[in-house]
């Protein structure tokens, strides 16, 4: 873990210079409130997979406060995050935590700063079916995926796998187009436009 | 009739057909009409957010857009995956708040013709409608089969109660909806304080340790209470827990066998309604010992759909010798 050396509160920052915390709270859909952090730890013990996690997300808001953004961003802290929002509720200054590990992802998928590929892989798979046939795709995702990265899982996994598409019978061939495809994928490039803004 | 704009979302087509199914048949008892959101798409789940904010919020915003346009009276949409719940109301709540974000979002909308005003709809999850629209009074009147005796761990998981917007219905740790509900149909509700915690979500494909460990505390609270089966009120939940719950085992090496449904088949279930006519049968870890208590069978469908074995003569081995009944074995050496 590289040291903290300083800690540069946002108001000592240049102007002109935009802070890494300023930069993740803008990039925040909603309110994120991220410089509201009192350093409490309530999100880190709050959290089922803080055990996993590089940093807590104590620690990252930490980071992102003293603008150490490699760290941050090269954290798999928010690629751990499962998303159960319990740190969000939990907050006492009601920083909405899990929508910041959602930017944080966002800019290390944009930079390509990620160190463990499997997550951003795993969404970047799934998103390129919703792209192409604006519905999931359970049974292909998981094929794809675990081809991938889990292939000596896949013994393992066999008896799970025949029972999903015999007794649960899950579709196997992709689903069937929605009608606006068209009109989605409109609405998606004009998206990706404004988000470069 | 109530009638509601419904989003049904892509695991009740794929994984989740037995939320589907017995969702379909209670509503037709409880005088519900359900119409789908015309020609919705995915809401990204929690993958679309983690690669792109906007684009992901404008995904999601397509279905609000579409939706808004069906207001015919009711204005409220009824979802039933949690992700999707939480998606929606996501998106409008943000939507809302950040005026800047929502005039974003609008201008990519607009690029498909679409156009979405954030607060014009009420998203709603299944069960605040059945609990605060319906009401337990109502459903307690419907119920011809009460679940007297059976043990039920009541698990509603992350993202029904979280986060919580201003528009939520529960309580963001402890909800008691479901315990309520269940408790209306009869059944026995253990004490389950995990109600609220993390099934691991895409764990399973991201760490699947991380996943098991969750999955392992869930069952075996469950397991502890001697809870006959759990329910849960989201596809993902169910997945994780039904369907990992073999390869979990195998990970800790212990060996529960822990049915888990939808509270839709129960509520099915107490309104009278076949096991055949709500969807058992798909689950993995069979429901057959929980329906027994009961007095119910199974489904055919769920011996049926079993994988099937090929007939002896076709597998590639030596087939056994004929086994002779000794009186025949005696003739054949006279």
């Amino acid at each position: 873990m590289t040291e903290l050396q300083t800690v540069d509160l946002p108001t000592t920052i240049p102007k002109h210079k935009k802070s890494l915390l300023s930069e993740v709270a803008a990039r925040t859909a909603g309110k994120s409130n991220i410089e509201m952090c009192i350093q409490c730890g309530t999100c880190g013990g709050s959290c089922p997979s803080a055990a996993d996690m590089d940093h807590t997300p104590r620690a990252i808001f930490a980071l992102l406060k003293a603008g150490v953004r490699d760290e941050a961003l090269r954290s798999n802290t928010p690629w751990m995050c499962v998303s159960c929002y319990y740190c969000t509720v939990r907050c006492p200054q009601d920083i909405h935590i899990t929508d910041v590990m959602y930017t944080l992802k966002n800019i290390a998928v944009e930079e390509k700063i990620y160190t463990d590929s499997t997550a951003p892989d795993f969404s970047k798979t799934f998103i390129n079916m919703v792209e192409n046939y604006g519905r999931s795709f359970e049974v292909g995702l998981a094929g794809i995926h675990n081809l991938k990265h889990f292939i000596g899982r896949l013994p393992g996994m066999t008896p799970m796998v025949i029972g999903m598409l015999t007794k649960k019978g899950m579709p196997i061939t992709p689903p069937k187009r929605i009608k606006g495809m068209a009109q989605l994928k409109k609405i998606l490039k004009r998206a990706k436009e404004l988000e470069a803004v | 009739m109530s009638d509601y704009i419904f989003y049904p979302g892509c695991a009740m087509e794929s994984s989740a057909r037995a939320y589907d199914i017995s969702l379909k048949a209670i509503s037709k008892t409880l005088g519900i009409g359900i119409k789908d959101v015309d020609d919705w798409n995915c809401c990204g789940a929690t993958e679309y957010l983690s690669i792109s904010a906007t684009p992901a919020y404008a995904l999601i915003a397509r279905n609000l857009a579409l939706a808004s346009r069906q207001v015919n009276g009711s204005n409220t949409v009824m979802a039933s995956c949690s992700a999707c719940y939480l998606n929606l109301t996501k998106a409008d709540h943000n939507m809302a708040v950040d005026p800047k974000f929502g005039i974003k979002i609008n201008q990519a909308l607009e690029a498909g013709g679409l156009s979405y005003q954030p607060g014009a709809l009420e998203i709603k999850h299944i069960l605040d409608i059945m609990v605060n629209d319906i009401g337990l009074e109502k459903i307690k009147s419907k119920v011809k089969r009460p679940l007297e005796g059976l043990r039920v761990a009541p698990y509603l998981g992350c993202m029904v109660p979280r986060p919580d917007y201003a528009s939520r219905f529960s309580d963001a740790e402890q909800p008691v909806e479901l315990d309520m509900l269940l408790e209306s149909l009869g059944a026995e509700v253990v004490d389950f304080p995990l109600r609220t915690a993390c099934c691991g979500g895409h764990m399973t494909q991201i760490s699947p340790d991380t996943a098991f460990d969750l999955i392992n505390r869930l069952v075996k609270a469950a397991d502890d209470q001697q809870a006959d089966l759990m329910v849960t009120a989201c596809p993902m939940c169910q997945m994780n827990l039904d369907a990992f719950q073999g390869e979990m085992n195998h990970h800790f090496k212990t060996n529960f066998k822990m049915p888990i449904l939808f509270f839709t088949q129960l509520v099915g279930l107490a309104f009278g309604y076949e096991a055949s006519e709500l969807g058992f049968g798909l689950e993995l870890v069979s429901a057959k010992s929980a329906l027994s208590k009961l007095g119910m069978k199974a489904p055919e469908s769920d011996s049926a759909a079993k994988v099937k074995k090929p007939p002896k003569g076709e597998l590639p081995m030596p087939a056994p010798l004929p086994k002779m009944p000794r009186s025949a074995e005696k003739e054949a050496t006279q």
